[in-house]
């Protein structure tokens, strides 16, 4: 069951936090933090004359030197622009999770969607597929079929189980398949010889080098499953309450399960394709949203998506910041602000279940 | 508006319906009952279609319901369940909201002003548009199913399924739900198919009731006729007692527990008299029918009190001012049945028969200063209080039908007549023989227990008894009110 914070009186913070323009306000200020902060400095002032420069060839201002421009356009501005995708893409998705499954520790890390997308992925890498039309696009296309059919088989096993499937043993099952994934991703690193080095670097979970190509890479498959998600917040809302009762104020039950259920690995898969696997993120950032906008999904997407942006750019700035000039792997910040929530919600949980 | 044909259903190799064939007609109430595991619940969620039908058809408005979209089906049924599952983090408007998503288009939903005003005639009707914003959790049982109502209802269906709907409500609720969906029925036309747990409640509302056993029909029609005594103890193995409902014209059902036999005690009762009061306790409660001026009509009770009044006892409010002097003596008003005389109680006549089956104690008190022919009454104009009052309590040691209640009564005024007459009693207004006085109170209660009579007319054995004993005790009562006249 999906647990809101209307016990509690809001905060001034939740209550601020709770608009529209001000999380899009937000969502932009951290975008443009993630532009200015590195290891050169850029003055916002001079952001935006080079983004408008790139953009429409405007003359460039005297104090803005070809490095910051160079650095702003080719590094910088994919590289955060891919992080708020990402970020934006991993917490709709579970948010979705969460919804339709009624299970606030749902997401596409817990859930094992993540490795299966991984394994897609390295499977594309080791064995050199490229399908026919879709040219660069089959890595996040074998990601997403990889993602979609790991979600179907950890639901099976978990329907298997127990027929009431319990949070925990979705969970449980979840952290079962990516063992089982991550043990055929190290079998097929071992076999791999020249391009091991490459793998590696994508499974650590970065945003770092990928350039504008994955920005371009990824941008349809972000658009067509948020659209997806979020014209479902309504069969949402109703899952929310259980399946009986979408049927009965005439939700297509199994017809939208599934419909939601390929948005989130579209966005799942196709987001893991780009950054290799980043924990957690789907975790948090709905959980906190719902702290702020309660549990109704008209508002809970929408939130989501942008404080999921704007939470993976920081995390990325964070760990790109924190011991620079080296950089910390994102999924270490994620990792570390999400695995303690989860194991809080957990006890939550439970707690709530043993009375 | 729906026809349920040839319907049968099971769970593996357990059938839970056989063959189920009725039909549920537009702007009705109806109601379906049965004891446990008689397939209640699976025949609604068939109904509902949450569980797909295996064998027969179930037609709604002339149309398969299995080829209905989700949302045509949702439009025209919306379904209560019993557990209304909640989910935390909604406001009431929310889950409310909700309700309306049959009408509405999947891709870009617009929110219209029938929508809103749904909505809000669905809140207010289950009485929960003040609490609108407040979320779910904090609601009571009661109150969340009412909210489960209220989306049901902001569906605006034509025919609303229920799945014993005032499962978690005390009874105030209970009754304003069920008012409720009344109101909607007579006025909306709305079809309600209701499961019931509660028989009564059936019977209050229902227009008419499916009754249930082992997944067959056991019985179909309206309450009145289906309430019967031997087609409910059947259905649900249980001894039930049939009774009128006290106000409207309804069948009530009563359960009745297994009873421990009463220990066959030699002493039912135990009588004391004083100046004051002749005191007639029970050792188990009997079932009185009487016209004592407290505890009047049917009436458990343990203690019977015929108490003295001097003669100039007047009072405006005389049960009033009798309560009150049962409670300052001590006794429970819920179990006494109290009487007044101004006949000294050491007159009282008492008489105890018995014979193999049947035990009996009657007391009298009688006093005819107030001597009436109730034949010639009408002649008499005056309004007379004058004291003077025949007092006559009748136990039985028997398990008396309500009609051998009434005639129980009859032959007990019979004999009462006859000794009057017997007495040369007159009316001194008229100079007729008197049959009474203006004033008289009988009771007769039985302990329930022991040979069952059905009458108790001067037909049946215990018919004469009754006969006799009131006579003999009257005679004697009034023999000694005479002598003491005399005396005086």
């Amino acid at each position: 069951m999906l647990k809101g914070s209307k016990k509690l009186p809001k905060s001034f913070i939740q209550k601020c936090l709770n608009n529209y323009p001000l999380a899009l306000l937000l969502a932009l200020v951290t975008i443009w933090l993630g532009i200015s902060i590195g290891s050169l400095s850029i003055p916002f002032s001079a952001i935006w004359n080079i983004i408008a420069h790139a953009l429409w060839q405007a003359p460039l201002d005297d104090h803005v030197s070809a490095a910051m421009v160079q650095v702003i356009v080719a590094i910088r501005l994919p590289r955060v622009l891919l992080a708020f995708l990402i970020g934006a893409s991993l917490a709709l998705a579970g948010a979705a999770f969460q919804g339709l499954l009624k299970n606030v520790l749902a997401d596409p890390y817990t859930l094992g969607v993540s490795s299966g997308a991984a394994v897609g992925a390295v499977a594309v890498f080791f064995f050199g597929i490229q399908l026919p039309f879709f040219g660069r696009f089959t890595l996040p296309i074998v990601s997403v079929i990889c993602a979609f059919l790991t979600l179907f088989l950890v639901l099976f096993f978990a329907r298997m189980a127990e027929r009431k499937m319990a949070i925990e043993t979705i969970v449980l099952i979840g952290i079962i398949v990516s063992a089982f994934f991550g043990s055929l991703i190290s079998l097929m690193i071992a076999l791999t010889g020249e391009e091991l080095r490459q793998i590696i670097a994508w499974l650590m979970g970065s945003v770092a080098m990928r350039g504008w190509d994955y920005v371009w890479m990824l941008i349809p498959f972000f658009i067509v499953g948020s659209f997806v998600l979020l014209v479902h917040h309504r069969e949402l809302n109703a899952f929310a309450f259980g399946e009986h009762a979408a049927a009965n104020i005439g939700v297509h039950v199994a017809r939208r399960k599934v419909i939601i259920l390929a948005g989130a690995s579209l966005l799942t898969g196709a987001a893991v394709a780009v950054s290799g696997t980043i924990g957690f993120v789907g975790l948090v950032v709905p959980h906190m949203t719902r702290l702020i906008c309660g549990a109704n999904h008209r508002r809970l997407l929408p939130f989501s998506l942008l404080y999921g942006g704007a939470f993976l750019v920081l995390a990325d700035l964070v760990a790109r910041t924190i011991i620079a000039p080296r950089e910390l792997p994102i999924g270490v910040i994620t990792s570390f602000i999400g695995a303690p929530t989860f194991a809080f919600l957990l006890f939550k949980s439970l707690k709530r279940k043993m009375g | 508006m729906i026809k349920v044909q040839h319907v049968s259903y099971q769970y593996g190799e357990q059938k839970v319906l056989h063959d189920l064939s009725f039909t549920v007609r537009s702007g009705e109430f109806f109601g379906i009952l049965g004891p446990n595991g008689s397939g209640k619940t699976t025949l609604l969620k068939l109904l509902s279609r949450e569980l797909p039908l295996q064998e027969g058809t179930i037609l709604l408005e002339g149309k398969q319901i299995e080829r209905y979209t989700p949302k045509q089906f949702a439009r025209l049924v919306a379904v209560l369940p019993q557990h209304a599952d909640v989910s935390f983090g909604y406001a009431v408007q929310e889950m409310v909201e909700l309700g309306r998503y049959a009408h509405q288009s999947s891709l870009f939903p617009r929110w219209t002003k029938e929508d809103e005003q749904a909505v809000e005639q669905a809140l207010r009707s289950v009485s929960l548009y003040e609490k609108k914003n407040e979320p779910l959790e904090h609601l009571s049982g009661g109150e969340r199913q009412r909210a489960s109502l209220a989306r049901a209802l902001a569906q605006e269906p034509r025919v609303l399924l229920l799945d014993e709907p005032t499962n978690h409500m005390d009874l105030a609720q209970q009754l304003k739900l069920l008012d409720l969906l009344k109101k909607r029925v007579r006025e909306k036309q709305l079809t309600v198919v209701a499961i019931f747990h509660d028989l009564n409640l059936a019977a209050l509302y229902c227009d008419r009731i499916l009754l249930l056993r082992e997944g067959k029909v056991a019985s179909i029609g309206n309450p009145h006729d289906l309430l019967e005594e031997e087609t409910l103890q059947e259905v649900f193995q249980t001894p039930l007692k049939r009774q009128e409902h006290p106000l409207v014209p309804k069948a009530l059902v009563t359960l009745m527990p297994t009873q421990e036999e009463m220990k066959n005690e030699k002493e039912k009762w135990a009588v004391s008299a004083s100046d004051e009061m002749i005191v007639i306790q029970t050792v188990q409660p009997f079932k009185a029918l009487s016209s004592a001026l407290v505890g009047a009509g049917f009436r458990w009770a343990t203690t019977f009190v015929n108490r003295y009044v001097p003669l100039d006892y007047h009072c405006d409010e005389a049960e009033k001012e009798m309560r009150e002097y049962l409670q300052r003596h001590q006794f429970d008003e819920q179990w006494t049945i109290g009487m007044m005389t101004a006949v000294q109680l050491e007159d009282a006549a008492y008489v105890s028969l018995a014979d193999e089956s049947f035990r009996l104690l009657t007391v009298v008190t009688a006093g005819v200063g107030n001597a009436v022919d109730s034949a010639n009454a009408w002649r008499r104009d005056d309004v007379l209080f004058a004291p003077g009052t025949i007092n006559i309590v009748v136990l039985l040691d028997a398990h008396l039908s309500e009609a051998a209640y009434v005639q129980a009564m009859m032959t007990a005024t019979e004999a009462k007549v006859k000794a009057l007459y017997d007495e040369a009693v007159f009316d001194p207004k008229t100079n007729t023989m008197a049959t009474g006085t203006s004033t008289d109170s009988l009771v007769i209660a039985a302990s329930q227990q022991n040979e069952y009579c059905e009458y108790a007319g001067t037909i049946t054995p215990l018919g004469k008894m009754i006969g006799r004993a009131v006579y003999e005790a009257t005679r004697e009562a009034l023999k000694r009110y005479r002598k003491r006249k005399e005396r005086s």
